[in-house]
């Protein structure tokens, strides 16, 4: 029975075996599970995990006691409640406070947090842009942040921009970032002893070493919205692309700066709205794809790995998905076609997915052994493939989690 | 001609044309229902059935429906009421506990665009609240959207709490989102089910014909 460094050490290979495209041992699993571990230990609530992360221990060790994956999830998913309530975020809706129901997952709502007609201003200056108007926008508790400009200390201004402090609302407000950064820290420590303990008890290395948006989506979650940016393709198509060069320049640096040297290169990006239904291919080539592309290989290039996450359908895009280094990038797929996806990207990227959500909430036992098999049949010839579900897990069968690891262990060995 | 025009700016989202165009049509003595029907919407439909065909996008969509809706407040005060035909009465909502909208939107903006009334009970209603509004609506379709696999369910327990309520004969149910699947409908007594937006006008229409 190999030891927990041991196992740690396997887990970490094989994964990066099937990054760089040589078959390993055996399929590497690395599911991303949500609220699954909740619903599976049943003890707790996720209402109770976000008002207390350190209940996650428990919840996470029950799952991880039946279960080991060859990435594993510290229990980021669930955030804490009191960082929420400091800021008063406004653009989440959580158990307890906004649903009912306790034991619900928290949900993302949008907003306009930027209107169309302020592009110029954020071009111009986004730090400022989003010190007065986007972080009062979206965190009720830090409004006084729009009354706060250093720009104009400069010479004699410097009286007139440091007594804006003296306001009630800036100071009630930077009080809040004071207790609202403690409790971020705190809970980052609380995440990286959980992942030291993942490892030593269990050789699990952790799933990431940080996450990413496609800049389009960056734009178009937090500042825009969904029906807003895409109408901006037509209304304001010079200024998003501006803006999407910007906010690109940015998260590169932020990325390599802030996930190097962690345990494992891997980045998540998570991708939202290119989508085969959503833009065309000409809007996608235009809009999407450049900046996503720049990010992907700047990052993998700083010899970190992309991840990236593919959200909804992308059948129409895998023409333009090998543009990136070669075995250095993951794709990792909601809802597509896998021999396509094969086909497209074998011998070039490592690809991930798709075990249906609805096979695993729904589906028999029998079916979700056929579903995985089908899968290792389709994919893992040539090396470059791993395992994961179509989307993130929520009230799962556990036996059919069961099958799909025990599946994987047997049927996915070389 | 001017109507032809009027059509033309809704399918190529042109706004402002749609703004000028209405008044110049009114002064014109043109008919306002026509301006309507065959100008406004039918620019509306063309626009559908291209986006049917994967010609167009959302993007594309989402601005005929803008220049549409600027052209319709025009002429709000001067349709004479009832003379509209309506291909059907649809009542549509994202089930309990889950607040995605967007996939909702865009099928009630496909179904106002194929000629449907649609009663729009936004997201996060109770299985309570949408036998109530089928009880007073009493429309042809109720079309649900449910985003999660936890949610999802909900659109089971509305089926049977509609047999239960004794409202479930005439009506036609239609479900949809991420998760759901044709098999699911099936299972759950739902009588169809459509991966997309312009999938969802078409169902709709089959299922009144």
């Amino acid at each position: 029975m190999p030891n927990t460094q041991e196992l740690y050490d396997a887990r970490i290979k094989r994964v990066a075996d099937a990054v760089q495209l040589i078959e390993p041992d055996r399929i590497p699993i690395v599911p991303v599970f949500q609220a699954f571990p909740v619903y599976y230990m049943n003890k707790w609530t996720i209402q109770d995990l976000m008002k207390d992360y350190h209940k996650c221990t428990e919840v996470y060790d029950h799952l991880y006691d039946h279960f080991q994956p060859d990435l594993g999830w510290d229990p980021i998913l669930f955030y804490p409640v009191n960082y929420m309530e400091t800021t008063g975020i406004n653009w989440f809706r959580w158990p307890g406070k906004h649903f009912d129901n306790s034991n619900v997952m928290y949900q993302y709502i949008e907003g306009e947090y930027m209107k169309g007609d302020e592009y110029p201003e954020a071009i111009r200056d986004m730090t400022k842009f989003m010190m007065n108007k986007w972080i009062p926008r979206s965190f009720s508790k830090l409004s006084g942040l729009a009354k706060v400009d250093f720009r104009n200390s400069m010479w004699f201004g410097h009286m007139g921009a440091f007594a804006a402090f003296s306001d009630p609302e800036v100071q009630e407000s930077f009080k809040a970032l004071f207790k609202a950064g403690q409790e971020l820290m705190d809970w980052f420590i609380y995440l990286g002893e959980y992942q030291a303990h993942m490892k030593e008890k269990y050789g699990i290395p952790p799933l990431y070493a940080g996450f990413a948006y496609a800049p389009f989506d960056m734009i178009g979650d937090s500042l825009r919205g969904t029906k807003e940016i895409l109408m901006d393709m037509y209304d304001h198509p010079d200024e998003l692309l501006e803006l999407i060069e910007v906010a690109t320049d940015f998260a590169i640096q932020d990325t390599i700066a802030g996930s190097s040297g962690k345990a494992t290169p891997y980045v998540w990006y998570w991708l939202h709205k290119g989508v085969d239904d959503f833009m065309s291919k000409a809007q996608f080539e235009k809009f999407y794809w450049p900046s996503l592309r720049r990010y992907i290989t700047a990052v993998a290039d700083a010899g970190l790995t992309p991840v990236i996450y593919v959200e909804g359908s992308y059948n129409h895009r895998l023409e333009y998905l090998s543009e990136v280094p070669k075995g250095k990038v993951v794709y990792d797929f909601e809802y597509i076609d896998m021999a396509a996806a094969k086909k497209a990207l074998g011998g070039h990227s490592c690809i991930m997915g798709n075990v249906p959500a609805y096979t695993l909430s729904y589906g028999s036992k029998q079916d979700t052994i056929d579903c995985v098999k089908s899968l290792i049949d389709t994919c893992a010839p040539g090396g470059g493939y791993i395992l994961d579900t179509g989307t993130m897990i929520d009230d799962a069968k556990p036996e059919n989690i069961e099958a799909m690891f025990e599946t994987v262990y047997t049927y996915g060995k070389r | 001609m001017i109507l032809e025009e009027l059509a033309i700016a809704v399918e190529t989202g042109d706004m402002k044309k749609v703004q000028a165009l209405i008044p110049q049509g009114l002064a014109d003595g043109v008919d306002p229902q026509d301006l309507l029907d065959k100008g406004l919407l039918a620019g509306m439909a063309a626009l559908g059935a291209r986006f049917k065909a994967g010609e167009v996008f959302v993007p594309e969509v989402l601005i005929a429906a803008r220049a549409l809706n600027a052209g319709t407040v025009l002429l709000k005060d001067k349709l004479v009421a009832g003379q509209s035909v309506s291909k059907g009465k649809v009542v549509i909502a994202t089930v309990s506990g889950d607040l995605h909208d967007i996939g909702k939107n865009l099928v009630l903006m496909m179904l106002e665009s194929t000629g449907f009334e649609v009663i729009d009970l936004g997201v996060d209603v109770p299985v309570e609240a949408v036998v109530e509004a089928v009880r007073e609506n009493k429309p042809d379709i109720l079309a649900m959207s449910a985003l999660l696999t936890t949610t999802m369910a909900f659109q089971k327990d509305i089926v049977e709490a509609l047999k239960v309520a004794g409202l479930r004969d005439g009506l036609k149910i239609m479900i949809g989102g991420a998760p759901v699947t044709q098999d699911f409908c099936d299972n759950i007594g739902a009588d169809s089910y459509s991966p997309d937006a312009p999938g969802a006008a078409d169902a709709a229409l089959a299922l009144l014909s």
